[in-house]
């Protein structure tokens, strides 16, 4: 038997599997946008064909990051902004993994930014879904880097001075080769992006948009959201790095005026991944590093045989 | 040391190929039968700037840098010559001869490169006056001209190799070999012919000194010549690390080169990522997947990675990590060692600290304690992080390679197989219970599994968490869980008492009086107390390699048996004496403190200065050293 039989096993899943046995203890307030996000990621694993064992989803702090407890596969709740560098070295340590990282706002453009950028930029093979909802949740309602300009919170008691990020700009930006945007009021597209982004062989930006009702009742979450691939209007080829440029910049500047586009902005099927422009470089195991640990034939080399005889 | 020895120190400026040329030099004499041992200086600047390595060799075993030196080869520092006069560098041609001049032995020989200097820089230094009140013997060589007339200028490091062959009666063979070894065409030849000529010349003058290369015994074949750092990067191979991460910061950077120049070698993946922060994470992930994995950094870098250290610790995640101590606080200085990032390493990160830190004495034990890190590190399911400094890491000395042919091993410690898997507890949300208050076999290591594996299912994350990982708050599974991840250190302790104890006992075990040191400067003190015995004192000495868990028994019993021990480390408050008081709990009134903290590591004869005055109860005469007396006394 391999060491990880659950990888790639061949059978039917069910998005139940993906629910815990017990009732994790509640978390999540009643109406928050966050359920959406874990509704639509239990109904992308059976689409994709997944079954919990091989799943591995790494969590960041926050709301956000209590995904793991509503959501049955190997999980890691990491710390605040970190589970992207803990969720890639897992995927290059056993790129046999499914992948999938999940934070708020606050952790991946906030504190965790750096990480995002250098994420995106190599084009790890996995997903990154941010919960956006516009604030702080867990720690009560603080601006955070996606409140609009002007928003009042106890730590910015005159409003914020500062412009919103751009995350979907900075994603292409920084270098993400599939970058889309969902929201939890839209079970049915949440559903198709995340199988899709999951799919995708590289770095799968999806900033999805999550109301929070305790904490940012101002918010736009609430308005419909126009599907750019649905739409006519939007006659939009996902291949053309400079249309999606475009589009998120006016999505971007219109985001908190009332018009909010979600969809797939840019999808390069053409990048390689970071596994395999590092395999092309000889620097990436063939097969998967962690399989040699529990394989008894595994050879050892030792140091003394290969690298000693520079020294003597 | 009884026999007789060469301390050879050669003089330039940063980027003229002094460490190059050193290691060769140094690799010569180890050809030849000598034991050697380098000491490096460097400033923290690429190019130009007063820099000096030492090699010392002798027939009997060298341990550190030893006391002063008996040849300087001064190169000039051929980046100080500055196109814009009065520009930052400065005119500082002269300074590889006139700042080594103060340590210099009496009887020593001074070998520059005349053709670099000015003859009034020569003059102010009243080098004949000098040299005669210590009876230097002093030969001015234009190093620069012959380099120029048989090779190119770049070549007088040769010229001076050959200068000094010349003058200690040494065989260039060895050196003719490695220049044949390291190099090839037109550069290999210019270089023997410059190793040749130099060597014919200097040979013709006359000589009026009496020192010469010691004599040595036949050569060991087997061997070898490395680094604190090589010894580190290549335990952590042989004990199955195929993962590193990091990013460059100085001297944690070598570790990190080596095992990035090695790994894909090796089948094993190295990454240099945007952080301290993401290195430690990207350790983390790798392990949690099922890689034997590492990371590291220096003070600064270190301090970065103090939260994803406690995530480690919290979701207990093996991890190894290599902390490369320079002078702080801060960026402190970059190319400077210092013992000042103990407590850093010890407690850093939120909560009580559940780790395993180990601090080599050694180039030996920068293998062995690695091995032992990863070892422990997954057997029980802890972060281990290994201690050393700049000294270490720079630090050549040659050793046996018999030392280094161990098994190899990829043991993953104690994860399960899907067998294994299958018969164990599993909670019923359906997830494996990787977090068991009483694992069945009665340790306090509850068996984990690794994603990928069928039914394994579990949660890791920083925050409390019940048995299958789920985040709880609940007072009595917190008890539980705290008592288990701390109870580990125990276990470890009587694992490595009953296996693998590291502390190093030097000296005559009925001595009165004690020296009690950790890490790099083990050797130094060593050389020390053997040379206070010679003297008629009763020393000995306990060098301590593992700190935390601390071995508080081994030390307890140590210090009943001396009257007074002296703390040596290189900080300015003593860390390790603080320790030693807080583990074991008495002995107070017994410890004082011998400190040194200006950025160069004691040498032997500043031991027993600092002993001699210790005892004598006189006020030390060194200014580069701090002594602080017992408290109560
Ligand atoms: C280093 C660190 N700083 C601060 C915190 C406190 N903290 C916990 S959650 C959070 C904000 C989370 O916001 P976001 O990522 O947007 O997630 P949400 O709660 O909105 O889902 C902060 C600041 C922390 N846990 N760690
Ligand atoms: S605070 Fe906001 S984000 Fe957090 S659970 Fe409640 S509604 Fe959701």
């Amino acid at each position: 038997m391999s060491a990880f039989s659950a990888i790639g096993e061949e059978r039917e899943t069910d998005r139940d599997e993906f629910t815990p046995g017990i009732e994790p203890q509640a978390t999540w307030c009643p109406g928050c946008g966050d359920f959406g996000v874990l509704k639509a990621l239990k109904q992308a694993m059976p689409m994709v064909g997944k079954n919990p064992d091989e799943v591995a989803l790494f969590t960041g702090i926050g709301c956000s990051g209590k995904l793991n407890s509503y959501f049955e596969s190997y999980g890691f709740h990491t710390i605040h902004g970190r589970e992207l560098p803990v969720a890639r070295a897992a995927k290059l340590a056993n790129p046999e993994l499914e992948v999938i990282a999940a934070g708020g706002d606050g952790d991946n453009y906030g504190i965790g930014g750096n990480h995002f950028i250098h994420t995106a930029r190599e084009n790890h093979d996995m997903v990154s879904i941010v919960f956006n909802n516009e604030i702080f949740g867990l720690t009560k309602g603080q601006t955070s880097p996606t409140s609009p300009k002007g928003h009042k919170s106890k730590t910015q008691p005159s409003g914020s001075a500062k412009s919103p990020i751009r995350p979907l700009s900075l994603s292409l930006t920084a270098g993400a080769s599939y970058v889309a945007r969902t929201a939890a009021v839209n079970p049915n597209q949440a559903k198709e992006i995340l199988a899709e982004a999951i799919e995708h062989d590289g770095f799968a930006h999806v900033d999805f948009l999550t109301q929070c009702p305790t904490w940012n009742k101002d918010a736009k979450q609430y308005v419909p959201y126009t599907d750019i691939q649905q739409s006519d209007e939007y006659d939009h080829d996902v291949s053309d790095r400079q249309e999606a440029a475009e589009i998120m910049y006016e999505t971007e500047s219109k985001l908190y005026e009332g018009e909010v586009l979600t969809g797939r902005y840019y999808v390069d099927e053409d990048r390689p991944s970071y596994q395999e422009e590092k395999s092309a470089t000889g620097e990436m195991p063939d097969e998967p590093l962690a399989e040699r640990y529990f394989d008894e034939d595994a050879e050892w080399e030792r140091t003394a045989d290969e690298l000693l005889d520079y020294h003597k | 040391m009884t026999g007789q020895e060469l301390i050879w120190r050669i003089a330039g400026g940063s980027g003229d190929g002094i460490d190059s040329t050193s290691q060769n030099f140094a690799k010569a004499l180890m050809r030849s039968g000598l034991d050697v041992f380098t000491h490096r200086h460097y400033p923290s600047r690429i190019r130009g700037g007063h820099t000096f390595v030492e090699v010392r060799a002798s027939n009997d075993d060298v341990r550190s840098r030893g006391d002063g030196y008996n040849f300087l080869l001064a190169l000039g520092d051929s980046f100080a010559r500055n196109p814009q006069e009065g520009a930052y560098y400065g005119n500082e041609e002269v300074k590889p001869l006139s700042e080594n001049l103060h340590d210099l032995r009496e009887g020593g020989v001074i070998v520059y490169d005349e053709g670099l200097l000015e003859e009034d820089d020569i003059a102010d230094l009243n080098l004949e006056e000098r040299a005669e009140e210590n009876d230097w013997h002093v030969y001015p060589l234009n190093l620069r001209e012959i380099a120029r007339e048989h090779g190119r200028e770049v070549m007088r490091n040769t010229a001076g190799v050959a200068a000094t062959a010349a003058l200690l009666g040494m065989d260039t063979s060895y050196f003719e070999e490695l220049i044949q070894e390291n190099m090839s065409g037109d550069v290999m030849e210019a270089n023997l012919k410059v190793l040749d000529q130099a060597y014919d010349e200097v040979s013709e003058m006359d000589h009026d000194h009496d020192l010469t290369i010691p004599e040595a015994e036949a050569h060991d074949e087997d061997q070898v010549l490395l680094s604190g750092s090589n010894a580190i990067a290549y335990g952590a191979l042989d004990e199955g690390c195929r993962f590193i991460s990091g990013y460059p910061m100085t001297p944690w950077t070598d570790v990190f080169t080596i095992m990035s120049q090695n790994l894909p070698k090796f089948g094993g993946i190295s990454e240099q990522v945007e952080d301290e922060i993401a290195a430690a994470s990207l350790a983390i992930g790798a392990s949690h997947a099922g890689v034997k994995a590492m990371s590291g950094s220096s003070g600064g870098g270190f301090a970065l990675m103090s939260e994803p250290l406690g995530l480690a610790e919290m979701t207990e995640t093996p991890v190894v990590l290599v902390e490369a101590m320079r002078a702080g606080p801060s960026t402190g200085m970059p190319t400077k060692p210092e013992q000042g990032d103990l407590e850093h390493v010890l407690y850093t990160s939120q909560g009580d600290s559940s780790r395993v830190v180990f601090a080599p004495g050694n180039l030996r034990e920068c293998y062995d304690q690695t091995r032992k890190a990863f070892e422990i590190a997954y057997d029980y399911q802890i972060p281990a992080i290994v201690v050393y400094d700049q000294k270490l890491q720079g630090e050549l000395r040659n050793v046996d390679e018999g030392f280094f042919d161990r098994e190899p091993s990829g043991d993953p410690g104690s994860v399960l197989t899907e067998e294994e898997i299958a018969e164990a507890a599993h909670h019923e949300s359906g997830k494996f219970q990787r977090f068991q208050h009483e694992p069945e076999d009665g340790s306090n290591v509850s068996p984990r599994s690794v994603p990928g594996q069928k039914d394994g299912r579990f949660l890791a994350t920083g925050n409390e968490h019940n048995e299958s990982g789920h985040i709880s708050e609940d007072p009595q599974n917190r008890v539980f869980q705290m008592d288990r991840r701390l109870g580990k250190l125990d276990d470890i302790r009587t694992d490595l008492d009953e296996n693998a104890s590291h502390q190093t006992y030097h000296g005559p075990e009925d001595a009165d009086h004690g020296i009690l040191v950790w890490g790099s400067h083990q050797d130094t003190v060593f050389e020390a107390v053997d040379r206070l015995n010679e003297n008629g004192h009763s020393v000995k000495a306990l060098g301590v390699s593992d700190l935390m868990p601390y071995p508080v028994e081994e030390v307890s019993e140590w210090l009943e048996s001396v009257d007074q021990a002296l703390v040596v480390e290189m900080n300015a408050t003593g860390q390790f004496r603080g320790l030693t008081q807080k583990e074991i709990g008495r002995f107070g009134p017994k410890l004082s403190s011998l400190l040194k903290y200006n950025g160069n590591p004691f040498e032997p004869h500043e031991i027993v200065e600092g002993f001699e005055s210790s005892i004598n109860g006189e006020e030390l005469a060194a200014n580069n050293m701090k002594y602080v007396p017992a408290a109560g006394d």
